[in-house]
């Protein structure tokens, strides 16, 4: 799980953050500001400052947030001038928005505000729905109100095209103000109270978030278009309220709650997904009259409230139906605050002590909790105290840490000249955790290792922000100090740490105060302890004065380090860490080993003259399982099954499975050989616990044994053991090679082949239903591979995972599992199901249908019923997390309520109602949740969609860094940076600008990066190399006619592609000089997703596969034939199947003998040409390279 | 036949060997956790142990007995170390006390403090030579190594630290 934080204040209103993984509160970033209140979510924070103004500060991300502007240029065409500016009088402006109504001169549209800075000039967008247009991106019709088409015709009068350009958000991991300039009805008086949530009420990409705050007056306003691409919102509107408000709280969901003065509590009603501000109030009274509410916070089911006597209560009984709860119950405990974050999980302020409570033993079963607990993580800054190897400690664990490339964070700027020149010298050429280790306790107060650490990375990059932040009226920091940098200037000998290997330990002498971030850091903290006077002594701790959890994901049994001490001073715990961590090295350690390992042969040794008693073992399993008959009517019958092993002289194993079945009360077994076994895939529902297995002829037939155990126990058992055995018998252990070809199967149990040398061999080839499968832990829906044992891997959640050299995990334990590199693994997905109603002429839609309909509550395909109670998770290892909920992102569109309009059952659905409709569905969704364990790391935080590793061919370079592009959850391309084998997860994501959000992404050979946009065309990416891993630019490829393409995947010259309808394409005419091809020529129907390799070899899963017994859907196809010279192949040889969702062959590169490497590249040498047709113009000139040849 | 009764417990059946052997795994944990966390597992937990020793599968009983050799976090290990110290040559059959790995300030116990507070007859005198072996799995571990190291890893299935003190052998 990655670490989440947890924001709070301080009584001097210094803003800290505490991470779920770390055990020291972290001074923020930006810390120039005081602040009264924050309100925090997972990528910002909101605040109000001591000057009474909001602040938002949102958390770096590798991927920008950016919007398009976009602006119109019309034309009309006279007969005199052809198309130009002269317009009839009725016609629009020349320059204007989509609907041409308003007027929009591009050198009118401006920055909303100066936390937004343009990415590139404007350019004329080519592109017009998917296909590319000519002539400088013009669209033509006959009048304005029109139809557009992208080809001129003879009544053609007017004509538009579309400017874009993108402008980025740039203020982040800073706190920025929010303009109030243009409000209403004037500016709001000052604030008191503000709070997020709402976050759960859209999904992405919308991320609607609900920003409300109260004033000093006791008016409630709402702040609109708060959004993650818009985070500053629009504008305050008011929201008037029965009585005058002193505090408010906002959950992730629909809960909102406000104090009053009088005492009583406000609660909001009707806030949904089209009505994010509610509707209307409702009053709830305080638990007792005399002692008033003055505090509340809610969370996705829960409220929490503080009455005058600092006494903490719960509300029973609230949910999305009833926002109000029926009763309060008194807790334990008396606080000033409390705050609800994620999971409902809580925090409160202490009233004695002001320390930050945690809540423990909240889960979903009991919101209430069990204890308050005290967190007593110290801050980084009292850390210093204690002296050289806390410090070093610390150092090691900053510098460990990814290095997010985020010059724009904070380094507090405002660097007067003069300050500049009063620092001694040529600047100290000290690495930067100088500046956190030798802080005494002089200058240890407020800016800490904090700040020490901005330094660190404001030295990757220089950021522009560093000069805007600096305005900012941040009435504290700037302490104009002639004192320079006390704590550098004052002790620069008692640098002890200036040999430790820093990553970026490059420090340029800071003469200049402009072009140096990190100087004016150091600048910065020389200067803050100044204006502080020493708030706090050596060994108090923190006193508290705000929480906010809503950005803290603690999990209902996490182990978090928050509650111990780790300050280093005390003497049992740095002996302990002392003689325990190197305890590896340790005498006695090595001593025992020593002797156990003399033992273990003394007392072997005097026996092995011994004759084995057994010479050749048999041992059997035996149990009673369900089988799955092989006659008609099929059906589960009980058998008895066996499984023999034999362990021959040799020490070889074989082993053999009987079925003992009875058929006309006849006895009959049926045998499988378990070295003939291709495959066991574990098959969970509902129901039944059952497996299939495979062997070639039961590849062929499509008509696996199948296998049911009364027990999830029981069935992993056994398909552990039989795993085990087949792995045995085929001598086939430890961890996948870099070679091997991975697949899923449509439950994401995930499976891993070794490629055999004539898998690929142009004779003689390895039938593909003879390569054996077995199965890792984990749970993906998607993975990828390349040749130097790079694997990663996407959840159905969308959470990107790394391969982490581990195999078993999951229900394999033992020794078919290694010991290290298996970590926990879950993921999350939807269930759906359909609400459906019929219209009639009496009470208008119903649930009352036609005796023929379909059930009123089914499934997608209104077959089988579904209702909201009856619905089970997929499997016994899923277990519910959320409630039901309508969705409203379905195919085709939804109207305000989610429902699909159609004129009868079985048809197309529309999101908006007509005459002619007589049927509606809605689609609702139910998150459930795996959890399991395998050889897989979260790589986070950016959720992918689709990932691509570059295939390497097996004479190529291996070295340097290896290629690997992805596409995020919601469209953005990104190309991660440093992914070597030693560092499969890489470092850091590049963000790569388009147009629109992408779908799918490939990299094939050569660096050719080709890419699938959302809209089904398709992009070819110039210019990449391994000196320029983002290239420079996307080329607009069509789709082909009239398809929406959905794949793309590219081998080492090949590229293919998928369409939606599962047709799949080849691209012709890709040559060196010109990468992007000529056209598509189409190889196969029935396909749903493809895999092209590092030998241009083509691997699918296809749909409708014949078998003698059965068609099969799902299964794994190998292209044969394919040549150099015949680069289509000819057929397709079958493979495993019946449920595959996914393959990887794109790490096997294993040839055959028969080197035929020379003919695949002599096609690719010759000079790379001018590519043409560029989608944009705006990069001028480009440069002539195309793709790098091998 | 011939069973020596007097030296062995004799064991009616195979369910009373089990029995014993939870027994002692329960004594064990009472000692290390209060008994919290053999209380917290489920009867198929227990069965699981004795049927991962009875056949021989250790990574079967490793899966519940690796549990109960975890310790809080906060803590720097168990609350007391279950161990019994047999010697040779007394009548005494074992030797068992309260006896915790950490010290009051913080230092870890090792295997030498626990000698010589529980049995200090065994340690050699700082000048005199070793009369004694300290023998666990029939090796001699170091006496600087931590207590809770051992009682981690070189308990035996029932959770004890069994300790042997033997005459050195006199060729």
């Amino acid at each position: 799980m990655p670490s989440s934080v947890l924001w709070a204040v301080d009584l001097f209103g210094k803003v800290y953050t505490l991470s779920t993984a770390g055990q020291y509160w972290e001074l923020c970033k930006d810390s120039q500001l005081e602040f009264k209140r924050v309100s925090a979510t997972t990528q910002c924070c909101w605040g109000i400052a001591c000057d009474n103004q909001v602040y938002v500060y949102v958390c770096a991300s590798d991927v920008p947030i950016r919007r398009r502007e976009e602006a119109y240029e019309n034309q009309r065409w006279n007969p005199v001038g052809g198309f130009c500016e002269k317009f009839l009088p009725s016609d629009r402006w020349q320059w204007s928005d989509v609907s041409g109504l308003q007027h929009r001169p591009l050198d009118g549209v401006a920055l909303p505000s100066r936390h937004w800075e343009w990415e590139s000039d404007w350019y004329v967008d080519e592109n017009f729905g998917g296909e590319p247009t000519e002539k400088g991106g013009w669209t033509y019709a006959i009048d304005f109100p029109a139809t557009y088409t992208r080809d001129k015709k003879w009544n053609s009068c007017v004509r538009r095209r579309r400017w874009i350009r993108y402008r980025r958000y740039r203020s982040r991991d800073a706190w920025a103000k929010i303009p109030s300039k243009d409000d209403p009805e004037q500016l709001p008086d000052p604030f008191n109270d503000l709070s997020v949530g709402g976050w759960e009420i859209t999904d992405e990409p919308v991320g609607r978030l609900s920003v409300w705050a109260v004033s000093l007056q006791g008016k409630v306003w709402y702040r609109e278009d708060v959004s993650h691409p818009n985070p500053e919102g629009s504008s305050w509107s008011l929201v008037d309220t029965p009585g005058e408000a002193v505090q408010i709280s906002c959950g992730p969901h629909d809960l909102l709650w406000v104090t009053l003065w009088e005492g009583q509590a406000l609660v909001r009603e009707g806030i949904n997904r089209n009505n994010p501000k509610g509707s209307s109030w409702s009053i709830v009274e305080p638990p007792a009259s005399e002692n008033g509410i003055v505090h509340v916070s809610v969370g996705v089911s829960v409220v929490w409230a503080i009455t005058k006597d600092r006494k903490v209560w719960f509300r029973r009984g609230v949910n999305s139906h009833n926002p109000c709860g029926t009763s309060w119950i008194e807790m334990v405990g008396d606080m000033m605050m409390v705050n609800v974050g994620l999971n409902d999980q809580v925090w409160g302020i202490g009233c004695e002590d002001r320390a930050v409570y945690f809540r423990q033993g909240v889960t979903q079963s009991e919101l209430s909790g069990k204890t308050w607990k005290a967190i007593v993580a110290s801050r980084e800054s009292d850390r210093s105290h204690s002296g050289s190897s806390s410090s070093l400690l610390s150092a090691g664990c900053f510098f460990g840490d990814e290095v997010r490339g985020s010059g724009e964070s904070c380094a507090p700027s405002d660097t007067d000249a003069s300050l500049e020149a009063d620092r001694p010298g040529p600047d100290q050429p000290v690495p930067a955790e100088s500046v956190d280790g030798p802080r005494n306790s002089r200058d240890s107060s407020a800016s800490g290792p904090g700040t020490g650490r901005t330094t660190e990375r404001a030295v990757e990059v220089p950021g522009p922000a560093t000069q805007t932040s600096g305005p900012e009226p941040g009435p504290t920091t700037q302490t104009s100090g002639p004192e320079p940098c006390p704590g550098l200037a004052s002790s620069p000998a008692e640098l002890p740490w200036t040999n430790i290997d820093l990553k970026e330990p490059k420090r340029a002498p800071g003469h200049s105060a402009a072009g140096f971030p990190e100087t004016t850091g150091l600048s910065s903290m020389g200067l803050l302890p100044l204006g502080l006077e020493e708030p706090y002594g050596a060994d108090d701790h923190p006193l508290w004065a705000w929480v906010s959890g809503g950005g803290c994901a603690v999990e209902a049994h996490a182990v978090l380090k928050w509650f111990t001490v780790q300050s280093g001073l005390s003497p049992s715990v740095q002996t302990l860490s002392l003689s325990i961590m190197p305890a590896q090295t340790a005498a006695w350690r090595k001593q025992i080993f020593q002797q156990l390992t003399e033992r273990t042969k003394r007392e072997l040794e005097h026996f092995r003259h011994y004759e084995q008693a057994v010479e050749q073992s048999v041992w059997v399993k035996t149990g009673s399982l369900q089988w799955w008959c092989d006659w008609k009517p099929h059906k589960w019958v009980d058998v008895r099954v066996a499984l023999e092993q034999f362990t021959g002289l040799d020490g070889a194993r074989d082993s053999i499975l009987f079925i003992y079945y009875v058929v006309h009360e006849e006895k009959k077994y049926l045998h499988v050989f378990l070295n003939e076994v291709t495959v066991l895939v574990p098959v969970l529902n509902e129901t039944k616990h059952s497996f299939a297995l495979y062997t070639p002829e039961r590849t062929r037939q499509r008509w696996p044994v199948r296998l049911a155990a009364t027990t999830e126990q029981d069935m992993n058992d056994w398909l552990a053991l039989l795993n085990l055995s087949c792995c045995e018998s085929r001598r086939v252990h430890g961890r996948p090679s870099p070679q091997a070809i991975w697949s899923i199967t449509c439950k994401g149990d995930i499976f891993v082949s070794e490629p055999s040398p004539d898998l690929e061999a142009s004779e003689h080839r390895l039938p593909c239903d003879q390569m054996f499968w077995r199965q890792v832990g984990g749970h993906l829906r998607v993975v990828e591979a390349n040749s130097r044992g790079v694997v990663w891997g996407i959840g159905y959640d969308h959470t990107a995972w790394v391969y982490t050299g581990g195999y078993g995990g999951g229900c394999f334990q033992g020794l078919a599992s290694s010991t290290s590199n298996i970590y926990t693994q879950s993921d999350v997905k939807c269930v759906y199901i359909y609400e459906n109603q019929r219209w009639n002429p009496v009470t208008g839609y119903s649930s009352r249908g036609l005796p023929t309909d379909r059930y009123m509550w089914s499934d997608a395909s209104g077959l089988h019923e579904c209702t909201k109670a009856g619905t089970k998770p997929p499997s016994l290892q899923w277990t519910w997390v959320s409630d039901w909920s309508v969705d409203f992102s379905v195919p085709g569109g939804t109207d305000q309520e989610g429902w699909q309009y159609a004129s009868d059952f079985p048809a197309s659905y529309h999101g908006y109602k007509t005459m002619k409709d007589f049927v509606r569905r809605r689609c609702w969704a139910r998150k459930c949740k795996l959890v399991t364990s395998g050889p897989w790391l979260e790589v986070a935080p950016i959720a992918l969609g689709d990932v691509s590793i570059i295939p390497e061919s097996p004479g190529a370079d291996r070295s340097g860094h290896i290629a690997l592009w992805a596409v995020s959850d919601k469209g953005d391309v990104l190309c991660r940076l440093g992914v070597s084998e030693l560092n499969p997860a890489g470092s850091s994501w590049l963000h790569v600008g388009t147009d629109q959000p992408f779908t799918s992404i490939s990299i094939g050979g050569c660096h050719q990066v080709w890419a699938v946009a959302r809209d089904g065309s398709a992009f070819y990416r110039g210019s990449v190399s391994p000196t320029q891993p983002a290239g420079d630019c996307w080329y607009h490829i069509p789709s082909p006619p009239k398809q929406r393409l959905k794949q793309v995947s590219v081998g080492q010259t090949a590229v293919y592609a998928l369409d939606e309808n599962g047709n799949l394409w080849y691209r012709q005419g890709v040559t060196p000089s010109y990468p992007q091809g000529s056209s598509w020529e189409h190889v196969s129907n029935n396909v749903c997703r493809v895999s092209v390799g590092p030998l241009d070899q083509v691997w699918i899963i296809a749909n409708k596969v014949p078998g003698s017994r059965s068609m099969s859907r799902g299964t794994v196809c190998h292209r044969t034939g394919v040549q150099p010279r015949e680069p289509m192949g000819q057929g397709w040889d079958y493979g495993i199947g019946g449920g595959w969702d996914h393959i990887t062959i794109r790490a096997n590169a294993t040839r055959a003998l028969r080197s035929r490497s020379q003919e695949t590249t002599t096609d690719w040498s010759g000079e790379p040409g001018l590519p043409s047709t560029p989608s944009r113009v705006a990069g001028a000139l480009l440069e002539a390279h195309g793709p790098v040849c091998c | 036949k011939s069973f020596p009764e007097k030296d062995l417990l004799h064991c009616p059946s195979k369910d009373a060997v089990e029995a014993h052997f939870m027994s002692c795994v329960k004594e064990a944990d009472a000692l290390k956790h209060k008994s919290q966390v053999i209380n917290e597992m489920q009867k198929k937990d227990h069965k699981q142990l004795w049927m991962g020793l009875q056949n021989d599968r250790f990574d079967q009983f490793w899966a519940i007995n690796r549990k109960l050799m975890e310790y809080p976090a906060e803590e720097n290990g168990f609350r007391y170390i279950p161990f019994r110290i047999y010697q040779t040559t007394t009548e005494r059959p074992f030797i068992q006390k309260l006896f915790r790995p950490v010290a009051a300030d913080g230092q870890l116990h090792t295997l030498g403090d626990l000698l010589k507070e529980v049995c200090p007859s065994a340690l050699a005198p700082e000048d005199g030579e070793k009369k004694n072996q300290v023998m666990i799995h029939g090796i001699e571990p170091m006496l600087e190594t931590p207590l809770q190291w051992l009682s981690e890893h070189l308990s035996y299935p029932d959770n004890f630290l069994h300790i042997s003190i033997i005459p050195q052998p006199t060729d």
